[in-house]
């Protein structure tokens, strides 16, 4: 945050970027900045780019590993003293700040037709800004629900197909089933609550952030109270969720579900592959569609791949990544990281890949639900999500507050932060 | 007697709780160092793991240069610590001994740069060592711990140079000695606990030191400990705890040895100031 601060009245002295300057026609040698750090992922990173090398000589690419925790000071820094990466791994929902400070190189004309097809226009909106494409969506994470299976079985509980999601009417029946002294249906994390109900809100499309006449507010109608509602009715009304579970991030909620306590973990596609190294033998476990309200659809934050504005080689640059993100690299990408691949190629791949198991069919079927989510292009929802929504949901979940004085804080948030 | 013995049993239970403490995190570390991914997520934990296993520390060091990376940062710590150490002593003795206009200046400004925010600092300091072709460097990332780490070096030096009674340096110089053999005879000896806690606290310091190692390095093979270490924490604070665990632990290793080798001479410097002083 201070960086942030310090970057920002720093721009004008240093100069921000956004001058290409002359591109490089000779050899070059690209720094890539990459987040994997699953072992997987690391190493599907890590032969790509072995490959790349081997196949182009005058195109080196040095790979450098970064964390997610420290990347974003990492590279406002990088940008401001210019020397940022040529190509960096990064998520929609934070590079538009870098692209309205002109860090950022627009790809809109390097990329080849047939790549941009790929990808759907709702997943290219969230990396489009001013209409200049200044990143490349690649793996996308949507919100599925884990479920023990012999628990399912047991209380009569039909596990739904891949691409027949349960209504929240019928998940939240069905966590009732579920329920049982020692044995909650569900079990929501939700220590950092906001990301989550943003994304959930679509299913009932409810947006938060309305824009009328260039100036944004909140507001919190009917469709976007659905989901805090009904998360709410089931802690306290129902008492089909666990109460315990509120103050735990995602993998806190594991070993109460591995030992029985939970019989769902609404959770990320991701959380599959602690299942399948964690779990204790023999333990069966499936993973659930998105639930659905008056659709199923979620908020796409995807990560992304941008090339720096400063690059001398942003043409060679979009030639690597489009090596890297050809059809059957995206699919390993997104397998190392049990992600969803953007691109369909690379999903059909991926299903072929995997056989569907160990819910794939399903993160696949969820990529078409995924869009941009109105909160992922307002100024100061960072700012908005820590100092107000966080803490009135957490209030809310942990019933000291009713929904409508919720409602009153998250708009009164809004009006601090949106001017 | 017998309540003597009673408070002397209640000070070793509260000492022996204490250390408990302390070393807790440690001990867990360990013991999570060595489980295997399903034994992390029991509901139930145990110290002593079931099925304990190596490969935590096999993947750590297959996947990460943590070796190496243990190398540079144990050599930008020392390098630090010692240079700290060697700019730290006379000028805390100048500003300890000869109270001028400049000394108390010199004392204020110390101060005042400690209220500056080391973020504020970063871009200068990275424009400026790349000015001077030390940006990407250890010795870049060395002279930014040294002139981190002077200002409460320098404090805390000062401190234990007031400490020693002038008197004994006058006696010196009574005796015959000269200036130089005064400070090398006398004065150094009775420093020696002030220099080593000084090096400690530069040591720890720049081992520990996560965000100038993370900005100013760039190269891989040139990254430090710390940096390496975050590399397996992923999105959101999730981490893989096995390799994480077993990194860590070897990380804290240097720092103990270096500690325990240090805070021996540290107790003996202290007793020889006492009996001296």
């Amino acid at each position: 945050m201070a960086v942030t601060a310090v970057v920002g009245l720093g721009a004008a002295a240093c100069g921000a970027g956004g001058d290409s300057g002359e591109q490089s026609t000779g050899p070059v040698k690209l720094r890539f900045l990459s987040l994997a750090w699953q072992k997987e992922s690391l190493q599907a990173n890590k032969d790509l780019v072995a490959k790349w090398n081997a196949e182009h000589p005058d195109i080196q690419v040095e790979y450098v590993q970064g964390d997610w925790n420290s990347v974003h000071d990492q590279l406002l820094t990088s940008f401001e003293g210019g020397d940022a990466p040529d190509v960096f791994q990064y998520e929609s929902a934070a590079i538009g700040e870098f692209s309205k400070q002109g860090y950022l190189a627009d790809l809109s004309g390097l990329l080849p037709a047939d790549f941009k097809g790929q990808i759907s226009q709702g997943v290219w909106d969230t990396v489009t800004h001013d209409g200049k494409i200044t990143g490349i969506p690649f793996l996308l994470e949507s919100q599925v629900v884990i479920a023990n299976k012999k628990l399912l079985d047991a209380a009569g509980v039909a596990v739904p197909p891949a691409d027949g999601g349960w209504t929240w009417d019928e998940f939240q029946a069905n966590a009732a089933k579920l329920t049982k002294p020692g044995q909650y249906g569900v079990a929501w994390a939700l220590k950092s609550p906001t990301n989550r109900v943003m994304n959930l809100a679509l299913n009932y499309d409810g947006k938060f952030f309305y824009t009328d006449g260039g100036k944004t507010q909140v507001r919190v109608g009917d469709a976007e109270k659905q989901v805090p509602q009904r998360i709410h009715d089931m802690i306290y009304n129902a008492k089909s969720a666990s109460p315990d579970a509120l103050g735990m991030s995602g993998a806190d909620t594991l070993p109460g579900f591995f030992a029985g306590k939970y019989a769902m973990l609404p959770g990320s596609v991701s959380l599959r592959q602690q299942m399948v190294e964690q779990a204790p033998a023999g333990f069966d476990w499936v993973t659930l569609p998105p639930m659905k309200g008056s659709s199923a659809n979620q908020a796409a934050n995807p990560q992304t791949l941008s090339v720096s504005a400063d690059s001398k080689a942003q043409k060679q640059a979009m030639q690597f990544l489009e090596f890297f993100l050809n059809p059957a690299n995206m699919a390993t990408l997104a397998k190392g990281d049990w992600l969803v691949p953007t691109g369909t190629k690379a999903n059909e791949e991926l299903v072929k890949l995997t056989g569907g198991k160990q819910g794939w069919d399903v993160a696949a079927d969820s990529a078409a639900d995924l869009t941009i989510a109105p909160f992922q292009t307002v100024d100061g929802y960072p700012e908005w999500k820590t100092k107000y929504a966080t803490p009135a949901l957490q209030q809310y979940f942990a019933n000291k507050i009713t929904i409508d004085q919720l409602g009153t804080q998250l708009v009164d948030g809004g009006k601090q932060v949106l001017k | 007697m017998r309540a003597s013995r009673l408070t002397r049993s209640l000070q070793y239970l509260a000492l022996l709780g204490y250390v408990i403490f302390l070393g807790f995190p440690l001990v867990w570390l360990l013991s999570t160092s060595f489980k295997p991914p399903r034994e992390l997520v029991k509901l139930h934990p145990t110290l002593i793991p079931d099925s304990a296993t190596i490969s935590n520390y096999v993947q750590a060091f297959t996947e990460q240069q943590l070796g190496r990376a243990a190398l540079n940062s144990l050599q930008v710590a020392l390098a630090s610590s010692l240079l700290t150490v060697l700019i730290a002593l006379p000028a805390s003795y100048a500003l300890a001994r000869f109270r001028t206009r400049i000394g108390t200046v010199a004392l204020g400004w110390v101060l005042l740069s400690q209220l500056f925010p080391f973020v504020l600092l970063i871009i200068p300091i990275f424009l400026v060592l790349r000015e001077i072709g030390l940006a990407n460097t250890h010795a870049g990332l060395i002279l930014i711990y040294v002139v981190w780490a002077l200002p409460f070096a320098l404090w805390m030096l000062q401190g234990f140079v007031r400490n020693i009674p002038r008197e004994l340096e006058e006696a010196a110089s009574v005796d015959g000695a000269s200036r130089l053999q005064t400070l090398r005879k006398v004065v150094f000896p009775l420093l020696a606990p002030g220099v080593v806690a000084t090096a400690l606290f530069a040591f720890i310091s720049a081992w520990n030191e996560f965000f100038f190692a993370l900005v100013l390095i760039k190269t891989p093979e040139l990254a430090t400990l710390p940096v390496t270490l975050a590399r397996f924490v992923g999105i959101e604070g999730t981490a893989r705890l096995g390799p994480l665990a077993a990194g860590s632990l070897l990380a804290t290793l240097p720092s103990l040895v270096f500690f325990a080798v240090m805070q021996r001479r540290l107790s003996s410097g202290s007793l020889a100031g006492a009996v001296k002083g």
